[in-house]
């Protein structure tokens, strides 16, 4: 940056730098996170473990760019954790089970596209109850979601009476195989969770960066008054953004059934904590109106890694919540320092 | 002929009229003047017209047909744009961003056509003969240029009737000029503009009706070739005009604020103060008078060390520029916001909540508030400063501009200050309260205290002060008392020729 006097140059050089630093903290992060490991982990930079690595952070990675999108608004949503344990115990009764019509005395199977939908369905009727909730009956975000994380696990726990569905690779003569290659197959040599992830990513940034809708939710998260009165309508752009959320943790469901062939009621739990820690460390901030999808995939990037790089050095599991804790708060630090550093360029 | 009108339309709120059965039209081609006090109930017409609220009794006809705006985007479906007083942007999104919110030019179904919107943003600010980067964040932008945004907005959607609330409060006068212009082409185009403001002068010039409203009721309703400034003043504070002879200035006392070479480093090079030093005497008013961006805020924000300034602060000769801002008001400076609604209000807390805020730690015993205390020092101040409230723990947000600001500077009073700064005061206060707070500024003024009040009008500097200094691109441009404070002289002092930058090391 070209300075105007001599006295404000060494300013504004430094301002700059230190700016830009805080600005890419994530993906710095990220690459001290993997330098690191690459020394302290052996066989930590093999094509094989990435490959691994990337499965884990796509579960995170999911949840947290459907958390974006709310967070944006100045939102949260502690259910997504639960929404995916709900839909993966239904993809599994769908398949074990299949779906009894009470009137007509039949039982149907559905094949796997359509429990794949019906889930999502699902997941998405729960963030339009958390929208609802938030939009229409102005329960705070905090609570509406709190609330529904009871009720989704609750829900998920009565389908099995709290037991694991287990073996869901289905029935050649029910015409419903093929569940566990959405979290074992591959294509061209990446792992279909991977795809999807990266889709549902291109997508999302797409949504955030180029459609009237991503540019509502911003507006929505800088000023809501404002956004109102510039005729947005603020009730749909915030249940849209809860049930983007929510499809996000059934497919989330899905995915983590899927890889391990079976669905336990208690799965997904602590999942909306990684997935908001994912947001906040790519850059948003919780009061909203400021983030990207892109932050958010490089948090979860980061989430990732950390987990699965301390189990490859051994470190116990406790000490994990510990560094992923400091890490957290780190990030939060170092948001503040650059909204005090962006002040005092405004002023 | 009559483009809008409202039709014997009354709004209530909770048992409160706001507005009792009022005619208004709306005509095309002309500029619609709306006057009165505040709590006159202009908003609250405005905001039927508009959309944003709906009408109690009466109704509205566009073109001669009924029409009903249930909400504000229903309004501008029909052609009637607003813009609000108070500002209402995303500081997170861009200026073009903030244009095109809620009316967004599209490539393909749900796609953003950016490069088009940005091109539209460029002529509608160069329409308004700015140079805004379409691509800055609108939080990064000085209020003036924000408030041209917000009208950049309105203009965007081709309204036939454009509603404009009293868009020139955050203006300097080169952009208030631009926006007459911009006025005129809207007239010649046909658009219906209802223009509120509380400076006369400005609606005298660019008024072609005048329709004044008293207590929620319809006064009067004139061409303006028809009405002088006295009328508009009789009409508009009914029983309550009367003169307000402008005090002799006082002799003032020991100095005791001194300000000596302040200067505050602009981020990305050059200074927003520069090199400032001046003193304050007790019992004396100086208005700093000068446009937007000559550094009138940012001088009061520095010696409240709201702002990292360098330099000398001295108060009773002891020096305080190393003291954070929690000390200085310990050692009795005050400070009054430009921002009232930002900076000044607790939105959350009543009108007494407010006042006794700065003082809960006088009311307290053994560190619990004594709630007898409170309230009577609350109710003492209420009174002193003539503060218009049904009870001290009602909302804040229910009282006036007028009373809002008086309860802002009642908080500072609360503690029996030495210095009073005051950033535009008259922000947003209609003339019969404005002349409320000037009172209370001379009363301030008259008992030893040091008061200073930023300004941009001319008037104000010259009828409240007893001495005007006034600020350019962030120097001191000249010191005057007030009889040498003619408005040559101020406008000249404003504009400073090129001789000052002479003194700037060479490039």
């Amino acid at each position: 940056m070209t300075a105007t006097t001599s006295t404000a140059a060494p300013i504004a050089a430094n301002g700059g730098w230190l700016a830009l630093v805080l600005k890419l903290r994530a993906l710095i992060a990220l690459g001290v996170v993997l330098a690191f490991f690459s020394v302290m982990a052996p066989n930590f930079l093999s094509t094989a473990n990435f490959l691994i690595m990337f499965k884990h952070v796509a579960i995170t990675a999911i949840l947290a760019i459907g958390m974006s999108f709310v967070i944006l608004t100045g939102g949260i949503d502690l259910s997504v954790g639960s929404i995916a344990g709900l839909g993966g115990m239904v993809a599994g009764a769908l398949i074990l089970n299949g779906l009894t019509i009470a009137p007509l005395g039949v039982v149907v199977y559905p094949s796997i596209p359509m429990v794949i939908a019906i889930v999502l369905l699902l997941g998405g009727l729960a963030g339009f109850a958390n929208g609802v909730l938030v939009s229409r009956f102005k329960v705070a975000p905090f609570i509406a979601t709190l609330g529904m994380l009871y009720v989704a696990r609750g829900a998920a726990m009565l389908l099995s009476n709290g037991a694991t569905f287990p073996n869901l690779t289905g029935r050649e003569d029910l015409g419903n195989t093929g569940f566990p290659w959405l979290g074992a197959g591959t294509v061209l040599g990446l792992p279909v969770t991977v795809l999807v992830m990266g889709v549902i990513a291109l997508v999302a940034a797409f949504v955030a960066r180029d459609t009237p809708f991503g540019r509502r939710v911003y507006a929505v998260g800088g000023n809501e008054r404002a956004a109102l009165l510039s005729g947005v309508r603020v009730d749909r752009v915030k249940i849209a953004v809860y049930v983007i959320s929510g499809v996000c943790a059934a497919l989330v469901g899905l995915v983590v059934s899927s890889e391990l062939v079976a669905a336990h009621p208690a799965s997904g739990e602590t999942f909306e904590l990684s997935a908001i820690a994912a947001v906040v460390l790519g850059g948003a901030s919780l009061s909203g109106g400021r983030g990207t999808v892109g932050g958010a995939l490089i948090g979860a990037c980061v989430i990732g890694v950390l987990g699965d790089g301390l189990v490859m050095m051994g470190v116990s599991e406790f000490w994990q919540m510990v560094v992923k804790g400091l890490v957290i708060i780190a990030a939060v630090v170092l948001d503040q320092l650059q909204g005090r550093l962006a002040a005092a360029g405004k002023a | 002929m009559s483009l809008l009108r409202a039709e014997q339309v009354g709004k209530t709120y909770g048992g409160v009229v706001a507005l009792d059965g009022v005619d208004f039209d709306v005509r095309a081609g002309a500029v619609n003047v709306l006057i009165g006090e505040n709590g006159a109930g202009k908003s609250t017409l405005m905001k039927i017209l508009a959309g944003v609220e709906q009408p109690s009794s009466g109704r509205l006809l566009l073109d001669g047909q009924p029409v009903r705006f249930a909400s504000i985007r229903e309004a501008a479906a029909a052609g009637v744009g607003i813009v609000f007083q108070e500002l209402n942007l995303c500081p997170n999104l861009t200026v073009t961003e903030n244009i095109f919110l809620g009316r967004d030019l599209t490539s393909a179904p749900g796609v953003s056509d950016k490069a088009a919107e940005r091109k539209r943003a460029r002529e509608i600010l160069a329409r308004l003969a700015h140079d805004i980067d379409p691509d800055a964040q609108v939080g990064t932008l000085r209020i003036g240029e924000q408030q041209i945004v917000e009208i950049a907005k309105a203009l965007v959607d081709d309204a036939r009737v454009l509603i404009l609330d009293e868009p020139t409060s955050a203006l300097s006068t080169a952009e208030v000029e631009v926006l007459f212009r911009v006025i005129g082409e809207l007239k010649q185009a046909g658009v219906g503009v209802i223009y509120i403001s509380h400076r006369l002068e400005e609606l005298m010039r660019i008024g072609d009706y005048v329709t004044v409203l008293r207590d929620g009721r319809l006064i009067d309703s004139k061409p303006a070739s028809e009405v002088s400034v006295a009328w508009i003043i009789a009409q508009m504070l009914g029983d309550k005009a009367r003169d307000r002879p402008r005090t002799a200035a006082r002799q003032a006392g020991e100095i005791v604020l001194s300000v000596e070479a302040l200067s505050l480093p602009r981020a990305g090079g050059g200074l927003l103060l520069d090199n400032v030093s001046a003193s304050f005497r007790a019992g004396e008013i100086t208005a700093l008078y000068g446009l937007l961006g000559s550094g009138r805020t940012e001088f009061l924000e520095s010696i409240y060390g709201a702002r990292p300034a360098k330099g000398s602060v001295k108060l009773n000769g002891e020096e305080i520029s190393h003291l954070p801002l929690a000390e200085r008001c310990r050692r009795r400076i005050r400070f009054v916001p430009e921002d009232r609604q930002r900076d000044g209000l607790f939105h959350n807390l009543s009108v007494g909540g407010n006042l006794g805020l700065s003082r809960l730690i006088a009311f307290a015993k053994a560190g619990v508030i004594d709630g007898g205390r409170e309230r009577s020092a609350i109710g003492e101040m209420m009174a002193r400063l003539g503060v218009k409230a049904a009870s001290p723990q009602i909302a804040i947000g229910a009282l006036s501009g007028g009373n809002q600001q008086k309860v802002v500077i009642g908080r500072g009073l609360m503690t029996g200050p030495l210095v009073m700064l005051l950033d535009e005061p008259s922000r947003g206060v209609d003339i019969g309260a404005r002349g409320e707070v000037f009172d209370t500024m001379r009363a301030l003024a008259d008992q030893g205290m040091a008061v200073v009040f930023a300004t941009s009008d001319l008037l104000e500097a010259q009828a409240v002060a007893d001495r005007v200094l006034v600020m350019a691109a962030g120097r001191l441009t000249a010191d005057l008392p007030l009889e040498a404070a003619t408005e040559a002289a101020l406008v000249a002092a404003c504009n400073p020729i090129e001789a000052p930058r002479n003194m700037e090391p060479a490039q």
